[in-house]
């Protein structure tokens, strides 16, 4: 579902004289239909900037990179949206939504803008919260005002809450306790036994061992440059 | 067929607009402007004060006419129109808000009036369904149907704006113009504002163009992103990408000025 | 300076003829706001200065000038106007609405029917109906040109919104031949039906907004309505005091400091015409002190 040959990718500053950076070259994987990758590498080494390229967030400088038979690189923003609502889910690490909107519809969201029918949507919502332990009497309170714990499931939920084909995992289990951790882990392997392709960050060595099929270092994609030499 | 089914199944474009231009004098207003919008689909325009990007608009909305270039809405040349067909076109199928509803609204008349002054343009002529449906506008806007013989000015900035939009709404438009919609209201409105344009961009599948330089009101609303500099696209692609990895220098330093909250 | 120091009429030719270009423009465009260069009269705006160019062009010398000032022959402005043209133009003066063959009228139609070849003449204070909502005059030719009148609308959803019904009950807003919107001036609404189908020739000025505009006879004019409030000629529901007459407009008149009073006929040609035909209201006593 995901393949990924040969991307490379560098930012240029204009505003601080031109430098190109240059973060990730000769990039190639492939994420097959029910199987889960994991990204390693240091701090540093791309695996972010590369989930953000697959999802269209960053544009990539050279390679193909197709999700779904698209090929995200040269897509245009109408394509990646339709992409993204019906195939592509991502869960980040940091929750982004209007403020004021309630918990519920902010998971509801994605199966919104899929035509999915409110009372549908807001019932696969209010399952998903009740297993993130997400207690009922926030659900109509937006998102904005919770801890950091909450957030994180909150957007796991948003994520999880439509099937998506393809899915994006930065760091899902980050700031969780072990009962949350353990239900996202089922959320995941769940997707997995439905057919999802997930690539995913997972710091959690544990999560990582129980959830991932293959593990890909990034630290191979980071161009071996002196720094500054680029600019 | 829902609204969705009906958007996802066209790959028409509803507004084409190629090379569009227009100058004052010698100082260009906009220049070769080029973009198509999909059913459903918000672009969010930005920039700063001078780029060129509220002359666009007006030109879009047909509030000034072009010097050159060609705006196509439906498959129909919307500068060849006759000027009636245009102001019919811009009272029913199109929508304006603008950025102070003093602009938008008549103030001397009621929020009901407002509401339903579209409507009686397109030749409704039964009070009891005006009313009704007015009233079942300022219920999807949040304003409480008690309200519906006061007049704006009794209303609070925020409540103005939301009025402004029940009354562009009101004949189901598909285009909706915005210029600077969460301008000059308190954050705490803004961010209610935002949620209700939200909702109703998708329940209504309304396409939208929405000139703004509050970077965070595209992101949350916009799926497009366009960036204007001394009238012309220096970018525009997704919203989210033009923001996170933007490509021109001058979007750069535009995404980069924005104070972190 | 004797009366002959003037042109018939008191407007010198040119300027009549100016006026009757505009005269006939409004004929030819039935409730279409024509622009006229209006003069100086010698009388203040406000009085009529409007209708009383459109009768200096209209006049010839065989004509019968009638002149009603709210339906009355015999006020300030009635009497001013008739004794100016017939000082002017030396023309015939008559009381009498169907010896007339052009009356000049402030916010009245006459009650008794008009004949073919007759012209009435209107005092226009405001001739912009779309002017209560918009005061743009260069929005509100736009408006006429493309014939956006969902405005005339919204004044009168304001009146039901306000007061329950349409509250407006004089310069109510007509349609002319199903094209243009037009302010019919001041008369009240009761008169709206007589406009419509009239066999005599309608013209309106407004002086100080330079406009003159026309209803040519057997036009078609609609006062404008929702079907749900529908458009009634209303009147004070009594009979004239004086006459006895049911279906004319009445004015209410108070008679001492107790909350005495009458209602009488405001077309004081037609209620005495009623009288000398020997009809009787609840308070005619024929005139009890004529015996000296």
């Amino acid at each position: 579902m995901i393949r990924i040959e040969n991307l490379s990718k560098s930012f240029t500053l204009h505003n601080q004289g031109g430098a190109v950076i240059p973060v990730m070259a000769g990039a190639s994987l492939t994420v097959a239909p029910g199987e889960c990758v994991g990204l390693t590498g240091q701090s540093g080494a791309g695996k972010s900037t590369l989930m953000r390229m697959v999802y269209g967030n960053y544009l990539a400088a050279e390679g193909r990179l197709t999700v779904g038979g698209l090929d995200v690189a040269t897509a245009t923003p109408r394509e990646i949206i339709r992409l993204r609502r019906e195939t592509l889910g991502y869960v980040s690490q940091f929750l982004r939504v209007v403020p004021r909107v309630p918990t519920l519809d902010v998971v509801a969201d994605p199966l919104l803008s899929l035509g999915t029918p409110p009372d549908q949507a807001r019932a696969r919502a209010a399952s998903l919260l009740t297993r993130l332990n997400i207690p009922e009497r926030l659900w109509t309170l937006s998102p904005t005002t919770f801890s950091g714990g909450e957030q994180q499931r909150v957007n796991i939920a948003r994520g999880f809450a439509h099937a998506y084909p393809v899915l994006l995992l930065d760091e899902p289990t980050a700031s969780l306790d072990a009962a949350n951790r353990e239900v996202v882990l089922s959320l995941i392997e769940e997707a997995k036994t439905r057919g999802a392709a997930i690539l995913g960050i997972f710091h959690d060595e544990a999560a990582r061992t129980r959830v991932c099929d293959r593990l890909v270092d990034v630290t191979g994609f980071t161009p071996r440059l002196i720094p500054g030499a680029a600019a | 067929m829902t609204v969705l089914e009906r958007i996802v199944a066209t790959d028409e474009p509803l507004l084409k607009v190629d090379g569009l231009t227009k100058r004052y004098g010698s100082r260009i207003g906009c220049a070769d402007v080029s973009f198509d919008l999909y059913p459903g689909e918000v672009l969010g325009i930005v920039g700063e004060s001078g780029s060129g990007k509220s002359t666009l608009l007006s030109c879009l909305a047909g509030h000034q006419r072009p010097d050159l270039g060609r705006i196509a809405y439906d498959g129909r040349d919307v500068l060849a129109m006759s000027e009636t067909d245009r102001r019919r076109l811009s009272r029913t199928d199109w929508a304006y808000v603008h950025q102070n509803p003093r602009d938008g609204l008549r103030m001397g008349v009621s929020a009901g009036g407002n509401v339903g002054e579209r409507l009686m343009a397109v030749g409704a002529r039964h009070y009891g369904e005006i009313r009704g449906k007015a009233s079942d506008w300022l219920g999807r806007v949040e304003i409480s149907c008690d309200r519906i013989d006061d007049r704006p000015s009794a209303f609070s900035g925020g409540m103005q704006q939301r009025l402004q939009i029940a009354r562009n709404l009101v004949t189901s438009p598909r285009l909706v113009f915005m210029d600077e919609p969460t301008g000059g209201l308190d954050v705490s409105v803004q961010a209610r504002l935002l949620d209700l344009l939200r909702g109703l961009v998708r329940d209504l599948g309304l396409s939208v163009i929405i000139v703004t330089h509050d970077l965070a009101v595209v992101r949350l609303l916009a799926h497009r992103l366009m960036v204007m500099k001394s009238g012309r696209v220096v970018e525009q692609g997704l919203t989210d990408q033009v923001l996170d990895d933007p490509q021109h220098a001058y979007t750069q330093l535009l995404v980069s000025s924005v104070l972190q909250v | 300076m004797t009366d002959q120091a003037y042109n018939f009429a008191y407007l010198d030719e040119q300027t009549k003829r100016m006026i009757r270009r505009a005269i006939l423009k409004g004929i030819a465009v039935p409730g279409y706001q024509v622009p006229f260069a209006s003069r100086e009269m010698p009388m203040p705006y406000g009085w009529g200065t409007g209708g009383v160019q459109v009768m200096a062009a209209c006049l010839v010398p065989e004509d019968r000038l009638k002149v009603i000032d709210q339906g009355a022959d015999d006020t300030t402005n009635a009497v001013s106007i008739r004794k100016f043209f017939a000082r002017t133009a030396g023309v015939a003066v008559t009381e009498h609405t169907t010896e007339a063959t052009v009356i000049q009228t402030r916010h009245r139609i006459p009650e008794t029917p008009l004949k073919p070849g007759q012209i009435l003449v209107y005092q226009v204070p405001i001739p912009e109906p779309l002017r209560f909502l918009e005061p743009r005059e260069t929005e509100t030719r736009k408006m006429h040109e493309l014939e956006e009148y969902g405005l005339m609308h919204v004044k009168l959803y304001e009146d039901i919104a306000r007061h329950g019904q349409i509250a407006t009950s004089y310069a109510y807003p007509v349609k002319v031949e199903s094209r243009y919107v037009m302010d019919p001036s001041p008369i009240p609404k009761f008169d709206n039906p007589k406009l419509s189908g009239n066999p005599a020739i309608q013209l309106f000025g407004a002086g100080r907004e330079q406009r003159i505009y026309a209803v040519p006879p057997w036009t078609e004019v609609v006062s404008l309505d929702f079907d749900d409030h529908s458009f009634h000629a209303s009147k004070a529901p009594h009979d004239c005091d004086l006459c006895g007459s049911s279906h004319s407009y009445l004015d209410e008149v108070i008679t001492d400091d107790q909350g005495g009073r009458m209602f009488v006929c405001s077309d004081t040609d037609f209620c005495e015409g009623r009288r000398a035909r020997g009809m009787k209201g609840r308070l005619w006593a024929p005139e009890p002190e004529a015996a000296e």
